[in-house]
Parts: structure tokens; C-alpha cells; sequence
């Protein structure tokens, strides 16, 4: 097409036009391979580890680089709990916080939690990391955690010693840090949802809440794209989780248990991984957790993309 | 009838009460920064460099430099090929290859910044031999060019197509129309994103421990390991000395004052922008 263009127009100009184009193209074709580069380099970095270990590397416990033996269970593991307390805790809260911004809350009520989200967004999570440490950890080993051992220090996922970092301060702080994605998210998805579907079901006389409730099943797809957003975002978040899990790597067995997860592993071990083998696993772990988070994006972006028919796409909110 | 009412007022209850909760973190966050930070914050923790163990005071005069000089490279890269992608997407991007990149960029906005940094490792690291602040900034310009493509793409879509026609009609080439209409309308957005992106990757800390790894010294050497704010807090955090972690806290003071305010700040510009 481009060829049959050449002849119509003046000649400098059009040539021009063809270089530009290429600049911009070569830009675009930067992006594409830098993700490729990554895919492959941490490929490459985690053949030995792939080659020595084999499938045992996803099912042992063990973690001892004094004998070359890389188990990775403990930090999948804790990287799920932390994952999911995370979402249990962020779920609720930020699909009840986006139901109010979308249909109750008054503009200005509105527009101050929305500041609040987008401030929350914006804060590094080092910041979080450091005030779980220093605040939440006390907080959680001389009040909360006592009372969890003392009334339901039964159950063996809720026993334990109250040390304040670990499993449940890493969820805690997680569900913090994931929030506003929730929130933004399930917002825009409550919004875009036909308002006819309210004024039906409030003609039929039907409460607020369960006019709210018609809206929600429509936007449940979305929503769901939103949780798994924000799961995609917890599995993979660092520093914050460094600082307050406590870095073990013992099997967590209960949500009081210091652990570790599978980017905090990395984020300690990485500059002190001495052999080959040991760098290896480590860079294994980041391709384990590469693959996972474009699982993840891939599928909520195609939730919330179904609901709002691709008039709002998630990569602005995120 | 009545059961109805009162299970409507409390799923609304629950809704106010989400709405509070979610907002109290950040007070206590900022309650707590203030209040742990506050005291340590003077001329001196710009201007000193870090005390060795043991003695007293000093400051972060060379993480904040290097931060800067990292994250000024890095800016100097990703901003130059992320609008460039993003223009490409927004004026020409129609066909597969557009598809392919528009959706790297997606996946590239959800990779763990740690595993950025590992890449950036390999990438940089084991070539050069060394830790470089070099490889801090490849890491981070990673990190920058999703937000900067994605905004730019927006931005430029925005500009009505009345803009184009009325440039091509006059005979202005496809090149010059983007260049000198296109751009220029769609700048403010562009210049908002641009700066948003550098403030988020300004706060980054995953990727840069094994790439630029931090330095107690002053140096301005790319090929050398470089001192940044957000290693030095989290250094500094986890120290068993209190007027370390005192100091740490006034770091995540400065920073989060740093990512904030410029992320605040241009939320209302774009806002502005687009209401436009």
C-alpha cells in the first residue's frame, strides 16, 4: 500500500513519513523484545537449576545451599497464604469501598476516598515495609496475635508463638498495599454496568441493597478481574513482604509462623547466592513467578474486558 | 417487610463502614511517618553523607544524588522510546504487530519489579562483572515504560480527528501532522504520565538491590555500585541501631513526600486535562 502511496505524493515528503514511521515502530518493536529478553534471560539463567533439580524443585522442602539442595515449597507456599489472607482481608473491604463510591457516597465523599486510593497507589512499598516492621509488628505481637493464640490457638492454622512478623502481618500489609486496585477497578466495572438494570429491579420494589445486589451479579466478572489483578500484584510484591514475614525458610504452618515468599527469597539471597546452583534456583524462582503473573494479567484483563466491552481496559487503573 | 429494610440498612452500613476502613491505613501511615520522621528531617540529612556505625547523625546526601542519577538515566531512555511506542500505537497501531506490542506492554505492567531486577542482572550485571548503577537504571527504565506507553496512547487518541484532517488538508505530511499538531495538543497528558511514571520507579527498591546495590560512599561512576534513598531505608530499617532506624523513617519521610506530591500534583493536571 505503501508503494502505491509513493507515487501520489511529493517524493522528500513521503520518504520522511516512511522514517518516522520506522522510528516509532523500532520504539514499539523495543518494548516487545524487552519482554522477550527478559523471558529469555531468566530461562537461561535457570537452565542449570531446571537441569540439576528437576520437578523436585516445586515439591521439596528442603532449602539448604550449603548442600546444594533447592526445595522451593516453603516460599510457594507462603507466598500463597500471604496471597490470599491478603485477598481475604482486601476483598471485602475494597468491593464494599468501590459499591460506595459507585452508588451511595455523595461527589465529595466520593472524591476523598478515590484521593486516598490514588495517594495508597502511589506510596512506595518500602514505606509499607518499614511501617510494618515498626508499627504493625508490636501492634500485632502485644494485642492481636495473644488474643488469636489464647481464643483460637486450637486450631493449628491460628497456634503458634506471637513473634508480629510473619505470615499475617506480610497478608495484612498486602491487603493494604492491593486495595486501591480493588477499588478503582470494581468501581469502574459497578459503573459501567447498564443503570437500567438498578431501575428495573427498584421499579419491581426492590430495596437499595438488593438493587445494589443486581448490579454487583452483573458485574461480577469484572470484579472477579479485579481480585485477580490485585492477586497477580500480591504474589509478586517484595520489599514490603521482606520486611515483615521474617524470612525463613521452614514450611509455614500456621498464619503466625514467620516464612518467606518466593520474591523475598530472591530479594534476600540473590547478592549472597555464592554457587552457580544456588543462583540458579533463585533465578528459577523469578521464572516460576514471571510465568504466573502473565497467567494472572492475561486472565483479568480478559474478565474486565468481557464486562465492559473493552470500553475501559486495566491498564490505566493499574 | 421489615427484615428486607433492616438487611438493607446494614448491607449499606457495610458498605460505609468498607469505604472508612480502607481509608484509615493511610492515615496512620502518614500519622506515623510524620511522627517518626519528622524530627530527623533537616539540612543535614541532605547535605552529610552517612556516619560509619557507632557514630551519630549524618545523612543521605549521596542516596539522594544517586537516586536522582539513576533514575535520571533511566528517564532519559524509557521516555524517548515509551512515547515513541506509544505515539506508533495510537497513529498507526491497527495492525498484529500492534496487538503483540500493546500486549508485551500489558504483561510487562505486571511482572514483579524483583524479577525486573533479576533480568536486569543478567542482562547487566554478569557482562559488566560488577553491580553498576547502570544496571539499577536499565531495571528501572524497564519498569517506567508500561505507564508512559499505555498514558501516551491515551493521550493522543484524545486529540479529536478534526486536528489531523485539518493538517493534511493543508497539505502538512502524515510525519509533520503528528509532530506539530498531534503531539503538541496531546504534551500536558503526555508530560503528566511521563513524570507519574519516574515518580513510581523513583520509589522502586526490588530491582535495585542486586543491580545498583548501594553504596556508604559518595560516587557519581555508572559502572559502579551507587547509593539510593530506597536502599538506604531499607538498610537502614533493618539495622539494630536506633538512630538508624531513625533515619530510615525520615528517608521513607523524604520519599514518600518525593512520589506522593508529584503523583498528586499531576492527578489533578490530568484531570484537568481531560475534562478539557
Amino acid at each position: 500500500m505503501v508503494g502505491a502511496l509513493r507515487g501520489l505524493r511529493a517524493r522528500p515528503a513521503i520518504r520522511f513519513d516512511d522514517v518516522y514511521r520506522g522510528l516509532l515502530m523500532g520504539a514499539a518493536a523495543v518494548v516487545f523484545f524487552i519482554v522477550v529478553l527478559i523471558a529469555f534471560e531468566s530461562f537461561l539463567g535457570a537452565r542449570l537449576s531446571m537441569k540439576t533439580i528437576g520437578w523436585g524443585f516445586l515439591t521439596s522442602t528442603e532449602w539448604d545451599p550449603v548442600f546444594d539442595r533447592y526445595g522451593a515449597l516453603p516460599y510457594v507456599v507462603g507466598t500463597l497464604a500471604t496471597s490470599f489472607l491478603a485477598l481475604f482481608f482486601a476483598v471485602p473491604l475494597g468491593v464494599g469501598s468501590a459499591i460506595f463510591l459507585a452508588e451511595l457516597s455523595s461527589q465529595r465523599m466520593g472524591e476523598i476516598v478515590s484521593f486516598v486510593m490514588e495517594l495508597l497507589a502511589a506510596i512506595p512499598s518500602i514505606v509499607f515495609g518499614i511501617w510494618g516492621f515498626f508499627i504493625l509488628a508490636p501492634f500485632l505481637r502485644t494485642t492481636v496475635e495473644p488474643w488469636i493464640v489464647a481464643h483460637l490457638g486450637f486450631i493449628p492454622l491460628f497456634s503458634g508463638a506471637p513473634f508480629g512478623i510473619g505470615i499475617l502481618n506480610a497478608g495484612i500489609i498486602l491487603g493494604i498495599m492491593v486495595v486501591p486496585t480493588i477499588v478503582s477497578i470494581s468501581r469502574e466495572v459497578l459503573l459501567a454496568t447498564p443503570k437500567s438494570l438498578r431501575e428495573a429491579s427498584l421499579a419491581l420494589g426492590a430495596t437499595q441493597a438488593e438493587s445494589i445486589g443486581v448490579a454487583l451479579s452483573a458485574a461480577k466478572p469484572g470484579i472477579l478481574g479485579a481480585v485477580i489483578l490485585a492477586l497477580g500484584r500480591a504474589l509478586g510484591e517484595t520489599m514490603a513482604v521482606t520486611m515483615v514475614i521474617g524470612n525463613t525458610n521452614r514450611l509455614p504452618t500456621s498464619i503466625l509462623d514467620p516464612g518467606a515468599t518466593m520474591a523475598s527469597v530472591i530479594a534476600n539471597e540473590f547478592t549472597e547466592a555464592t554457587g552457580p546452583i544456588y543462583l540458579s534456583a533463585l533465578i528459577q524462582i523469578a521464572l516460576v513467578l514471571f510465568a504466573v503473573t502473565i497467567v494472572m494479567n492475561a486472565l483479568a484483563r480478559l474478565l474486565v474486558y468481557w464486562v465492559t466491552g473493552g470500553r475501559r481496559d486495566t491498564a490505566g487503573a493499574a | 417487610m421489615r427484615r428486607r429494610r433492616i438487611w438493607n440498612m446494614a448491607v449499606i452500613a457495610a458498605c460505609y463502614v468498607a469505604a472508612g476502613l480502607v481509608v484509615l491505613p493511610l492515615v496512620f501511615i502518614v500519622a506515623h511517618l510524620l511522627g517518626k520522621g519528622l524530627s530527623g528531617l533537616n539540612l543535614a540529612f541532605f547535605t552529610h553523607m552517612p556516619k560509619p556505625v557507632g557514630e551519630l547523625g549524618g545523612g543521605v546526601a549521596n542516596a539522594i544524588v544517586g537516586t536522582l542519577v539513576i533514575v535520571g538515566m533511566a528517564a532519559a531512555a524509557a521516555v524517548p522510546i515509551g512515547v515513541g511506542a506509544g505515539v506508533y500505537l495510537a497513529e498507526y497501531g491497527r495492525g498484529r504487530f500492534a496487538m503483540m506490542v500493546r500486549y508485551t506492554t500489558d504483561v510487562l505492567s505486571g511482572v514483579p519489579s524483583i524479577v525486573v531486577g533479576v533480568a536486569a542482572y543478567g542482562l547487566v550485571v554478569v557482562p559488566m562483572g560488577r553491580f553498576s548503577a547502570l544496571a539499577g537504571s536499565v531495571a528501572l527504565a524497564i519498569l517506567m515504560l508500561p505507564t508512559i506507553i499505555r498514558s501516551t496512547e491515551e493521550m493522543v487518541l484524545l486529540v479529536p480527528r478534526s486536528y489531523r484532517e485539518a493538517a493534511l488538508a493543508l497539505g502538512a505530511p502524515r510525519w509533520k501532522t503528528i509532530q506539530q499538531v498531534v503531539l503538541p495538543a496531546a504534551r500536558p497528558g503526555i508530560m503528566t504520565a511521563c513524570m507519574l511514571a519516574v515518580a513510581r520507579a523513583s520509589g522502586e527498591t526490588a530491582p535495585l538491590l542486586f543491580t545498583a546495590l548501594g553504596n556508604r560512599f559518595w560516587s557519581l561512576k555508572l559502572d559502579e555500585p551507587m547509593a539510593t534513598l530506597p536502599v538506604f531505608i531499607f538498610d537502614y530499617a533493618r539495622a539494630p541501631y536506633d538512630d538508624w532506624n531513625r533515619q530510615a523513617w525520615t528517608g521513607a519521610l523524604v520519599l514518600v513526600l518525593l512520589v506522593t506530591m508529584v503523583s498528586g500534583l499531576l492527578r489533578l493536571t490530568v484531570r484537568r486535562v481531560r475534562a478539557r
